[in-house]
């Protein structure tokens, strides 16, 4: 079974995120790595691509020929990667990204793919019913499990109640979840091993796609005022010293709650 | 000048329109001088009055989709109507699990973008959009430069639901077109989990809980402190995580977002994922251990100190009133 993981590599959020003062895109010039959310969906493929002759395929879309965060991916034990880098891609949105994410899937041939419900930094949450829409597959989001029977998918899918059972013929798209699984550490071996998989690079024209269709020309939307958000003023802090639980009872009567 | 047309993806609960639904109709009723409402479900006509109650003069009705996943077969019945030439300026479609479903198929289909997280909206000749980026510290204002219709996401609780007073709407039907391969996935089982009180996204007050409980067992005590004080238990994304509570009860960008009038956090840090979530609530108190954990800036009243210790206390204290 083939298994494509799309995987986005962003900047690590632990750094303050900036949007670029003329573009208003997303400032991604600086180091790049694995977004914590597709390590979920690289665990569960090379969980469920585990037999003879299985492949887990990443797919990524990033500037510069980034590929710092496929390396991480790799050295969970994903076998190669496709990454889709090119200038005319820098300000593409979520319908853009999903033409050049699902043109690339396409060479792949996948049985499963699977995505994060969304990415940390972007979080549209569009992109896996998009791809899966111009792939032409049945789709299931919001995956909590997955089991694959045959050529069956089953997953059981979050709602707002509890969840669902869904199941659906492969091939599919599936979007998975953080907590689906546990996402393992790269092994010093697979670090090393990481380093000579194979990682495919390439440009806009060779998936089949014209500049136009993405980037920030196809993207059809802009940003037009960004400002910081007045912070809310800070409250009273009490360091508990016993009377922690009295002061917040006071705090509730104010309030009238109780 | 008003938009003239737009469309509200409305999603259907035991109890009639969701509330996110109703409160996306009610922008659209005070932006456009046409609403429609887009439905689907086995007994849509039963609720073309209260559609019509919050602004829809039109529902389209999709029909039932039995156990098909909705994303498709609703975003191919308003691909159909687009495409037959009814086109609406704008769609309003709420940011739950099908409406997003709903909306990235349909961009697809039709290869319009979308706009996501939308917390406001304005118009000015056409349609502005309001969104906050990293964890709510800024705001952008943001705009569609090419063709429509608009296809805005709208996240819960971005404005207000008020009845319109307007009759029922007219019920117009709208099928889902043949969707092949792409319509296959179906639901074999539907698990609702154990809930008590009242629901997440109404409480008017929240209690919830995180890592800083130290284990699923002590969660116990975020439940009966929420009981106490009539309100809902909530969870951070750290123990949904987990596995200590259901996904039902997690607040933050990837669970609910909730305002309610006071929200009790207990050992959690604050991250961003859950500021998201909970910062909209009228007064917060957090227990924390940490004195410099993030949710301390958000606060009202800020309690540094061992959940353990605190709520054993504050529990009792309210049980002896």
């Amino acid at each position: 079974m083939n298994v494509v993981v799309c995987v986005k590599q962003i900047p690590d959020p632990a750094a303050p995120s900036a949007l670029d003062p003329t573009t208003h895109n997303l400032d991604r010039t600086g180091k790049l790595i694995l977004d914590d959310s597709d390590a979920y969906g690289v665990e569960m493929g090379l969980q469920l691509a585990s037999g003879e002759g299985d492949e887990v395929i990443l797919v990524s879309m990033a500037p510069g020929g980034e590929t710092s965060g496929l390396r991480t991916a790799l050295a969970m034990g994903a076998a190669r990667a496709i990454l889709i880098s090119d200038d005319s891609l820098a300000g593409s949105d979520a319908l853009g990204t999903a033409k050049v994410l699902a043109a690339a899937i396409k060479r792949a041939e996948p049985d499963l793919v699977l995505t994060a419900t969304e990415s940390t930094d972007g979080y549209t949450g569009t992109i896996p019913a998009q791809i899966a829409e111009l792939l032409g597959l049945p789709s299931i989001t919001f995956a909590k499990k997955i089991a694959i029977d045959g050529s069956t998918v089953r997953v059981e899918r979050q709602t707002e109640a509890g969840y669902d059972e869904v199941e659906s013929p492969l091939p599919a798209l599936v979007s998975v979840t953080a907590g689906v699984v546990e996402p393992r550490y790269p092994s010093f071996k697979g670090i090393m091993a990481a380093k000579s998989k194979p990682v495919d690079v390439v440009t806009v024209a060779d998936i089949g796609l014209e500049a136009g269709q993405v980037g920030a020309a196809g993207a059809r939307q802009e940003i037009t005022d960004v400002s910081k958000v007045e912070a809310r003023a800070g409250g009273e802090i009490v360091v508990d010293d016993g009377n922690g639980a009295a002061r917040i009872v006071t705090f509730l009567e104010e309030l009238k709650v109780i | 000048m008003p938009v003239a047309t737009v469309w509200v993806v409305a999603e259907i609960t035991e109890s009639g329109p969701s509330s996110v639904t109703q409160e996306l109709l009610s922008k659209a009723r005070s932006i456009a001088t046409n609403v429609a409402a887009i439905t689907w479900g086995p007994d849509t006509a039963s609720h073309a009055a209260a559609l019509g109650e919050y602004g829809a003069t039109k529902v389209y009705d999709v029909g039932d989709v039995g156990e098909t996943l909705p994303g498709v077969p609703v975003a191919g019945a308003i691909a159909a109507l687009i495409e037959g030439g009814d086109t609406p300026d704008a769609l309003l479609v709420p940011a739950s699990y099908d409406g997003r479903d709903v909306a990235g198929r349909l961009s697809a289909k039709l290869d319009r973008p979308v706009l996501t997280n939308v917390v406001g909206l304005s118009e000015n000749g056409g349609l502005s959009s309001e969104h906050t980026l990293f964890g709510g510290t800024v705001a952008a204002t943001a705009h569609f430069t090419g063709e429509g219709p608009q296809i805005f996401v709208v996240r819960a609780k971005s404005f207000t639901a008020e009845p319109g007073g307007g009759g029922a709407a007219e019920v117009v039907s709208a099928p889902a077109p043949a969707a092949g391969a792409t319509g296959t996935a179906t639901v074999t089982a539907r698990h609702v989990e154990e809930r008590t009180g009242p629901k997440l996204d109404e409480a008017a007050v929240i209690v919830s809980g995180g890592r800083g409980l130290g284990s699923a067992d002590k969660y116990e005590m975020i439940e009966e402190l929420a009981r106490l004080l009539h309100g809902a238990a909530g969870a951070s994304r750290a123990i949904v995580d987990a596995g200590w509570v259901p996904y039902a009860r997690q607040v933050g960008q990837t669970g609910k977002t909730v305002k309610p009038n006071l929200y009790v956090a207990c050992g959690i840090s604050g991250a961003t994922q859950h500021l998201v979530g909970m910062k909209g609530s009228k007064n917060i108190v957090a227990i924390n251990k940490d004195q410099d954990a993030p949710i301390f800036s958000v606060a009202d009243l800020g309690i540094v100190g061992n959940v353990h210790d605190v709520l054993p206390a504050l529990i009792e204290a309210l049980k002896n009133r």
